[in-house]
């Protein structure tokens, strides 16, 4: 009672828990793995700190909890890079400065990749015309800022994240063709 | 937190059991509101039934045209599909205007609809709230009420639900599909949900233990030279995204050699629930669609409003926004 065992796959490996049943994904994460690079920031939902990749799409790890997930597979900041090589969206927020104190950052660039994977995918945003042809939807500065709203950045690095994952987006799609 | 029973019952009868037989149970689909509200000691479950893999994941159209929306399919994949796009975009636009990617993400259509409402009180247990703790008092009248209700309140709760789906869905004449213990039933969507009276506490016309399994939409309303449905969901908030509304409009507009052949409005930020503006709509009906019209029903309408001190914003700010949603809508057509 009050507790429950749970497999996740995070980061290609598979991990077993038994939780309490109030345990967060952010929670298991940094507590549990040790996995610190997800951030708590607000822990409400509102700041996106702690966004992670549940099954390919970008959600607060914050509201989800982890007895709901099983099964699931889980890619945190710490699971994207390869080889010693860092994702585009990595190193697109290195080469323009996309941050200052570096927060917000794992969020950001989790949530980058899931923006970019659901613009390809030709998912619409708010902004995104309605006479628009089907088909994957160009990452524009106006589509960037908008898909990216969930995250906040309190130093303010706001033009340099949008110039990151505009070239990110760009690269990912290249490396796709 | 409160500590609590976690069950992921294979099928909805069995989900419908646990939560009827458990006073203190609660549904748990994308959890975002609700796990929230927990953090909060607002909500304080014994028992948490996961409905979030039960078989309500599809988008379907039905035999008469119109579409069946799974309870459990996630905002985000509802605003980018297909048949939603095409035949109903208000109900993207409004999907798509409201909270983050993230939680698009994760959150469903049901859990959407019976998301609670963020006035401040009624999130803080520290202070009074008759939603909350019926009979314990509201200080939002005298307090901090800029985004609340103006419309359908009472002296015991001036709560808004902000709920940009539910605005859509109550325009575009939905029917919501229940599950309970007594069996099936459903609803006209503008019926789910109550008006606080002296009953705060209760949002919707839910019974314990009832769970929403579908949303169903009738075929969408075409103009006679287009095929474009004449549809819109506008927003109108703080910030430029992530803000809940404070007022919102979805409107469905046909106009036929110039005159109104179908109209449905349905306002949001204004009510405890969707306010479908069915006096508006009356008022149109047949009536040439003019600027002058839409301004005179709309203001019939809203001559409903009892604003408090800090809300008196909305009436001018709903009247401008529908007038401009039905006028663009007008040239459209």
């Amino acid at each position: 009672m009050g507790r429950t065992a749970v497999t996740l796959e995070i980061n290609a490996q598979s991990c077993a828990f038994d939780l309490d049943n109030r345990t967060t994904l952010l929670d298991a994460l940094r507590e549990h793995l040790g996995l610190t690079g997800t951030k708590k920031g607000c822990d409400h939902g509102q700041c996106g700190a702690c966004t992670v990749l549940v099954d390919g799409m970008r959600m607060n790890s914050c509201l989800l909890l982890a007895v709901a997930l099983d099964g699931a597979q889980i890619i945190t900041v710490e699971g994207l890079s390869s080889d010693a090589a860092l994702h585009p969206v990595q190193q697109a927020f290195i080469d323009h400065d996309a941050f200052q104190c570096g927060y917000c950052t794992p969020g950001q660039i989790c949530s980058a990749i899931g923006a970019i994977t659901e613009a390809a995918s030709g998912w619409p945003s708010a902004v995104t015309p309605q006479e628009r042809p089907l088909g994957p939807v160009p990452l524009t500065a106006p589509e960037i800022r908008e898909r990216m709203s969930g995250n906040l950045c309190r130093c303010g690095a706001y033009v340099n994240i949008v110039n990151a994952v505009t070239e990110a987006a760009e690269a990912v799609g290249e490396a796709a063709r | 937190m409160k500590t609590f029973r976690y069950e992921r019952p294979a099928d909805p009868a069995a989900a419908v059991t646990l939560v009827a037989g458990t006073p203190g149970a609660r549904y748990l689909a994308g959890g975002t509101n609700l796990v929230d509200l927990m953090k909060l000691g607002v909500e304080t479950p014994e028992l948490l039934v996961d409905v979030s893999r039960l078989p309500f994941g599809e988008v379907e159209e039905t035999d008469t045209g119109g579409l069946r929306i799974g309870a459990a399919v996630r905002g985000s994949r509802l605003a980018a599909h297909l048949l939603v796009r095409e035949r109903y975009p208000a109900l993207s636009q409004a999907l798509l205007s409201g909270a983050s990617a993230q939680l698009r993400n994760a959150a469903t259509i049901g859990g959407n609809l019976l998301q609670r409402t963020r006035c401040l009180y009624f999130q803080d247990v520290s202070k009074p709230c008759n939603k909350r703790r019926p009979g314990s008092g509201c200080p939002a009248r005298e307090g901090a009420h800029r985004d609340l209700a103006v419309l359908g309140a009472s002296e015991h709760c001036i709560a808004t639900n902000t709920s940009d789906l539910a605005v859509a869905l109550a325009a575009l004449d939905a029917t919501v599909h229940l599950t309970g213990p007594a069996g099936v039933r459903s609803l006209p969507l503008t019926d789910l949900y109550r008006l606080p009276g002296d009953e705060p506490e209760r949002d919707t016309v839910l019974r314990h233990g009832e769970l929403i399994t579908s949303v169903e939409l009738p075929p969408p309303p075409h103009s006679a030279r287009s095929r474009a449905p004449l549809m819109v969901y506008r927003k109108v908030r703080d910030r430029a995204s992530y803000a809940f509304a404070l007022v919102s409009v979805a409107a469905v507009l046909d106009v036929r050699d110039a005159a109104v052949h179908e109209v449905r409005l349905a306002f949001g930020g204004l009510a405890a629930r969707p306010w479908r503006a069915r006096e508006a709509e009356q008022a149109l009906q047949g009536r040439p669609a003019t600027e002058e019209a839409f301004v005179e029903a709309v203001r019939t309408e809203l001559s409903a409003c009892r604003p408090l001190r800090e809300n008196g914003y909305k009436l001018a700010l709903a009247e401008r926004l529908a007038v401009a949603v039905l006028a663009d809508l007008a040239g459209q057509g």
